[in-house]
């Protein structure tokens, strides 16, 4: 069985006036899926979101749900739900009436109307708070209550906008589990908007990285991470190193390049660089290693000093000054063996099939 | 605390006193045993009550003051939760001037507004009397309603009426469901107050009413007759305390379920 494209945006812009907040988005999304819309505030994520709930619609381009076109279709006839950044549960009905809202028309027997908010509530373990009303509930509780009277719609599509943004850390990550599990028993394809990237990485089976109304990349969280397309999604998914580089020469497999700091190095052409590309080395915290003395198991071994240490308890992050240069290196360890303090002089070793040549 | 502000103390004394003892004179006086208004005061007596319950021409004043007040409140609160609706969740082409424009019988002087209404009335040949008051009434209640009721709009989520377009339901369904329940305290203190302010009004009464008195302008018509005097002053006790009552139910309802009062709803 095949997997297919449950929607798909094509050719899509969005203007407000003269401000083009989506230009020219493509995208397609499995039946079933979770998959992350990930940026920074004002990228045009959430924008792409209501265009899929249909409270704005696209100034060109279509979107598809099941291969049917609903661009122009209200938000009412769609057969997705929204959850709401601020959860909009109903101030004025208690949560048994919240959760009923969306039923009005299936036509449901006292019973089974019954039946279908329990089952909602015990979804997201909410038992028994039928008779609260918002104001008497926690802002985990409404965030519940709020995907509960989505998903007692049985939508095709949950699209959820920063659901998690306004709780704490500790819940928030208890709830990215939750709704992580939950998506995966229910099989409903989940839209998912955040600029938390860590939220994103950890709960999605691919995310589309976005940045000033484009979509940059698209990929599974491993891929983004390891492999980023760009210098800006490799700089907002984790911490990473990135110097400039010179491209000397270049051919099918290999390049030639003169690096800032580290001096002229020969890498495997994978992302098929072409002369004129302007190009970035990067490589991630934790792919270099800290030692007192060269590290001979390593391509690459530079001398240089620590300027500063940042203990996060699960690792340790050494910010590391090269000798003879002003670039200062992030470099983190999951444990430390070796007792460093600022302004001891190291070595920081690394191997070149960790070093990414990433585009600007 | 209080020590050091007892200058302010003092101040707030006289304050008071200014703005509340004309009024409270009012009710004193009508049980007073006299036909004139002056200390010492005679004797008590319920007699210009009992005056008062017997006057027809009050009760039809009374009765037109109720129905054009019903009338007047009822229109521009209706007009007025169309006008917030608009302002408050749609684009409107010059928002600013239009606003203006719908606020600015605020400022003209009601007296303006009288004598243009009764130009315009008389010049098409129709008759003055209850009709053109309650068209003026209506004119003049609208600002106000839109005030309460756009305070009220902008206070609440334009998420949850997305949450009940999202849930299925259309933009009708949404405003009966979701928007009219959370407006009902504003309409209510709309209502009330509107009610109120036509039911005092007098200028645009005055000018437009002819021969239909309503309340305002019957007691100011008994004002000439001294021996009818206390009985307006029973009259003026009774609106007083109802009026007050009315107002302070209004302020009330406008501020209920801002937030803190959960239980309001409808059955819908």
């Amino acid at each position: 069985m095949s997997i297919k494209n449950y929607i798909k945006i094509k050719n899509l812009s969005k203007s407000f006036g003269d401000v083009e907040v989506l230009k020219n988005i493509n995208l397609e999304v499995e039946e079933g899926e979770f998959f992350s819309l990930l940026g920074p505030s004002g990228c045009g994520k959430t924008t792409l979101l209501r265009i899929l709930a249909g409270f704005e619609y696209p100034s060109e381009g279509e979107v598809f749900f099941d291969d049917a076109n609903v661009t122009s279709l209200p938000p009412n006839l769609r057969p997705s739900n929204m959850v709401f950044q601020n959860y909009a549960i109903f101030p004025h009905i208690n949560v048994q009436r919240n959760i009923e809202f969306g039923l009005r028309k299936e036509n449901l027997s006292k019973d089974e109307m019954q039946q279908r908010v329990e089952n909602a509530l015990k979804m997201v373990q909410l038992e028994g708070y039928e008779n609260r009303y918002s104001n008497q509930l926690s802002g985990g509780q409404r965030q519940r209550i709020a995907l509960a009277r989505a998903l007692v719609k049985q939508p095709k599509v949950l699209l959820l906008d920063e659901p998690l943004g306004a709780l704490d850390k500790k819940l928030r990550e208890e709830m990215q589990i939750e709704l992580r599990n939950l998506q995966k028993s229910l099989g409903i394809t989940f839209i998912f908007v955040t600029h938390d990237q860590e939220e994103a990485m950890t709960m999605s089976d691919r995310i589309a990285v976005m940045d000033e109304g484009n979509i940059l990349q698209v990929s599974p969280p491993k891929e983004i991470y390891h492999n980023p397309k760009n210098k800006f999604v490799s700089q907002f998914i984790g911490n990473i190193n990135i110097l400039g580089a010179e491209i000397k020469s270049v051919s099918n497999e290999n390049l030639l390049i003169e690096v800032d700091c580290f001096g002229s190095m020969q890498l495997k052409n994978y992302q098929q660089i072409i002369e004129n590309d302007r190009i970035n080395i990067a490589i991630r915290p934790e792919e270099i290693t800290i030692s007192k003395i060269s590290d001979s198991n390593y391509d690459y071994n530079f001398q240089g000093n620590v300027k500063n240490i940042s203990f996060y308890g699960e690792s340790t992050y050494f910010y590391v000054q090269l000798n003879n240069s002003d670039k200062i290196l992030m470099v983190s360890k999951n444990e430390t063996k070796e007792p460093f303090s600022e302004n001891d002089n190291c070595f920081v070793n690394f191997s070149s099939n960790n070093l990414k040549i990433i585009k600007d | 605390m209080y020590n050091k502000n007892n200058t302010l103390f003092i101040y707030c004394v006289f304050y008071f006193a200014f703005l509340y003892i004309p009024v409270l004179l009012l009710p004193i006086f009508s049980f007073n045993d006299s036909f004139h208004m002056v200390f010492p005061l005679k004797g008590f007596t319920f007699d210009w009550y009992i005056q008062m319950w017997n006057k027809s021409r009050l009760h039809q004043a009374l009765f037109n003051s109720i129905k054009v007040g019903i009338i007047a409140s009822v229109v521009s609160t209706f007009i007025a939760l169309f006008a917030a609706k608009a302002f408050t969740r749609y684009k409107v082409k010059f928002h600013g001037l239009s606003y203006g424009a719908i606020l600015l019988p605020f400022i003209i002087p009601e007296i303006i507004i009288a004598v243009a209404l009764i130009v315009i009335w008389t010049s098409m040949g129709l008759k003055l009397g209850l009709i053109p008051v309650t068209i003026s009434h209506i004119l003049f209640c609208t600002p106000f309603c839109m005030l309460i009721l756009i305070s009220r709009m902008e206070g609440f989520d334009k998420s949850l009426e997305e949450a009940s377009r999202d849930l299925g339901e259309n933009s009708f369904w949404t405003f009966w469901r979701v928007t009219f329940p959370l407006l009902l305290p504003g309409i209510i203190a709309s209502l009330l107050l509107a009610f109120v302010i036509s039911f005092d009004e007098f200028i645009l009464a005055f000018f437009l009413s002819s021969s239909d008195q309503t309340l305002p302008i019957y007691m100011w018509s008994q004002l000439r007759f001294p021996k009818k005097f206390p009985h307006i002053l029973a009259l003026g006790a009774i609106i007083i305390i109802v009026t007050s009552l009315i107002v302070m139910t209004a302020y009330w309802l406008r501020n209920l379920g801002q937030g803190k009062k959960k239980d309001f709803s409808i059955g819908i």
